[in-house]
């Protein structure tokens, strides 16, 4: 066969529909009732408010590290809005506007952040997973519940969620290839960040664009203004719908940015500029919603205050809840397997004993370690 | 009752789940239109279609990533790594999800799976296809390590893995595929997950292994008997976590002398934490030291001279005298 060329038949598109000063592009605009937009719009302000109380909340030692997602409230709470209740959402550890909003009670993450699994247990009726750690692992199990809503035929799709970094990982590609093989309807978001902690974007790939990996395994990929929650909601809409009818799945590239540390045990100022920072901040998803929530006349100066007073004392309530939680130091061995085989039924003992021994058992709580914790970071 | 070799009872297993439980699904590679590379499922595709037994793209990561995902969904993933030396593809789905998954979402979500595996040498094949490596996963918390012996209780056993409610890693001694038929029951047949079996009953030493070294274990035991008038107790431990201790004490604290035979290396091997459990139970009971016959700490060596690197019957009759003369 002579040298030639593959003619590949292939895009990716782009998507942004809300601009960073309020206006929309009226002909792309999805029409979200206003009531939903007053829904989307609150929980956008909850989420930034969560994350700006968990920051606070880690300074005075009461939770562990914490990873923010300032900044990217929009991707996650788009396709949040996009999803219907029943379908399973598979995050990453940078959605928590996205978790609040589809349910999960807000000292349920404080828990997970304050070191208990019971913050990893998802609540009943909810198909949604946890946080997950290991970056892109979630694609594949994301991909086997995808596989298997088709498998059962039943009509659910499975969101799944990941970072840029992630995309380097083995588990994003072989996820995605077999999503893609088994006609999956698996929707998969890159919350592209810009940042994999200190490592840029341009470092992780030369990839001109996250959304062209799609190409390699033939379904579509789009970028979006990740920043944009319209384009969010139509861009992850459109993907869900052709999940659900048996086209399998998509990948969407949702450009945002970090504005904050990737944790808190991290410092930013080791790796980029205050430019870069400044550079984004004018595009930040929930001023841009703000003020097109205020030109829309959906809200003033005066109804966001009332709002963000009536999610100050919600995010309070919750604290105080997940602050009252006390856990039960045993329960790891019943975790374990369903049922305590004998050599975890010794050890089980054998903790009791300790437990009795450190006079750790009447109260069998936590919550003196909490204190005793609580204490040493107040040094 | 009909005669069959372990590859027709594996096969048998898996038939008779698929047909009993319409959650139960067979993925792999190779696994449907080829059969599998050992022939296990044999007639599966045909049977039940390839939603249900599914050849897999090349990457055992995926294979067990998106069981995870499946188990969500209520399904009952059998998944089937080529060979076990390609199963560390696999590992950091299993160690990272698989084996925390109940944990982590206190039960909210579990891994009701199984990874099927053959493992172990004296096949003759190239590199990576005859090592042991089953303590790499009995170290990890949230999984059973399960390894049968010969063709009856390979079939008990993955029957009783497939419906066991957490993630189960089944070692298959592919050495002992096709070379020995037994008698297997015409009805479904199950072992509890966890209890091992005294295979031969004995006086004088307790010799504990499991996998496809319980075969010159036999052989050893039959030698020292006629040989050397030595009674030998014979332990096939069937699974490894979880380890059936009771067994095992009751046993050693009757002959007080122990061997302990695995293909597996002998640093951090299973040898090592059967015998840290005997000490810790029944030391008293010890009349000599126990001793370890296991691969040596190195890799296996290509086949043309493997052999002399395994166990072997001569091996463990040696131990097990050196233990009743000590
Ligand atoms: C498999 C794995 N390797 C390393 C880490 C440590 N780690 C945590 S987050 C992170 C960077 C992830 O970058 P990206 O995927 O872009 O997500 P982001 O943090 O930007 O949301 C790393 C390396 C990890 N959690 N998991
Ligand atoms: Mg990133």
């Amino acid at each position: 066969m002579p040298r030639g060329k593959i003619k590949l038949e292939n895009y990716v598109e782009s998507l942004s529909i809300l601009e960073p000063n309020g206006n929309v592009d009226a002909k792309l605009d999805p029409k979200i009732s206003d009531k939903d937009l007053l829904k989307l719009f609150r929980a956008m302000l909850l989420g930034r408010r969560y994350d700006e109380r968990m920051l606070r909340l880690q300074r005075q030692g009461r939770i562990g590290t914490y990873g923010p997602a300032l900044g990217q409230e929009a991707a996650s709470l788009g396709p949040a809005f996009a999803m219907r209740q029943d379908d399973w959402f598979v995050p990453s550890f940078r959605e928590p506007s996205a978790m609040i909003y589809r349910g999960w009670p807000i000292e349920k993450l404080m828990l997970w952040w304050g070191g208990n699994e019971e913050g990893a247990s998802p609540p009943e009726g909810l198909r949604d997973l946890p946080i997950c750690v290991p970056v892109a692992s979630q694609v594949q199990y994301g991909a086997g519940i995808a596989w298997g809503c088709k498998l059962r035929k039943e009509d659910h799709v499975c969101v799944t969620f990941v970072g840029d970094g992630g995309t380097s990982e083995g588990d994003f590609h072989e996820g995605l290839n077999c999503a893609a093989t088994f006609g999956a309807p698996m929707v998969l978001i890159v919350q592209n960040n810009h940042w994999a902690i200190s490592l840029p974007r341009d470092k992780q790939t030369v990839s001109q664009t996250l959304a062209q990996k799609a190409i390699a395994y033939g379904i579509n990929g789009i970028q979006v203004d990740g920043n944009d929650i319209l384009a969010m909601v139509v861009a992850t809409r459109e993907a869900i719908d052709k999940a659900r009818e048996g086209e399998g799945p998509t990948l969407i590239e949702a450009v945002t940015y970090r504005l904050g540390v990737h944790t808190t045990a991290d410092d930013p100022k080791k790796y980029r500029s205050e430019e870069e920072v400044e550079h984004w901040k004018p595009k930040d998803p929930l001023a841009r919603f703000w003020k097109y929530m205020k030109k829309k006349g959906l809200l003033d100066e005066k109804s966001r205050d009332a709002l963000e007073e009536e999610i100050s004392a919600e995010i309070s309530a919750a604290v105080a809840r997940a602050e009252a939680f006390k856990p039960d130091l045993t329960e790891p061995f019943y975790h374990c397997f369903e049922e305590m085989p004998n050599h975890l039924r010794a050890q089980y003992a054998e903790f009791q004993a300790y437990l009795d021994s450190a006079g750790m058992s009447e109260s069998n709580s936590g919550a003196e370690d909490q204190q005793l914790s609580r204490n040493i970071e107040a040094y | 009752m009909a005669q069959m070799n372990m590859a027709k009872a594996l096969n048998l297993a898996l038939r008779e789940a698929l047909d009993e439980d319409e959650s139960t699904m067979i993925m792999g590679q190779d696994v449907g239109q080829d059969e599998g590379v050992f022939r296990i499922t044999e007639g599966l595709l045909k049977d039940f279609g390839p939603d249900r037994v599914v050849d897999f793209p090349v990457a055992e990561s995926a294979i067990v990533g998106l069981a995870i995902g499946l188990c969500c969904t209520g399904l009952k993933p059998i998944c089937e790594m080529q060979f076990s030396g390609f199963g560390y593809h696999g590992f950091h789905q299993i160690e990272s999800h698989a084996s925390r998954f109940r944990n982590r979402t206190r039960g909210r979500f579990t891994c009701p799976m199984v990874v099927r595996m053959p493992y172990g040498g004296g096949i003759r094949a190239i590199e990576h296809h005859s090592e042991s490596r089953e303590a790499i996963w009995a170290h990890l918390p949230g999984l059973k390590v399960v390894i049968p012996s010969g063709p009856r209780n390979a079939r008990a056993l993955l029957r009783a893995s497939i419906f066991d409610p957490d993630p189960v890693m089944f070692y298959e001694p592919k050495a002992c595929y096709r070379a020995f038929k037994e008698e297997v029951p015409d009805k479904p047949e199950t072992l509890e997950i966890g209890k091992a079996e005294i295979v031969r009953e004995g006086r004088d030493v307790t010799i504990i292994s499991y996998g496809a070294s319980m075969r010159l274990v036999l052989e050893a035991a039959d030698e020292l008997e006629d040989e050397h008038d030595i009674d030998a107790e014979l332990i096939d431990l069937l699974s490894l976590v979880p380890m059936d201790t009771e067994l095992i004490m009751e046993s050693v604290r009757k002959t007080g002398r122990c061997v302990v035979v695995h293909e597996a290396p002998r640093n951090c091997g299973p040898a090592a934490e059967i015998i840290s459990r005997i000490v810790e139970d029944s030391l008293l009971y010890l009349e000599a030291p126990i001793e370890r016959v296991t691969g040596y700490d190195l890799v296996l060596p290509f086949f043309n001279i493997e052999r002399p690197y395994m166990p072997d019957a001569q091996k463990v009759v040696t131990a097990a005298r050196k233990v009743v003369s000590f």
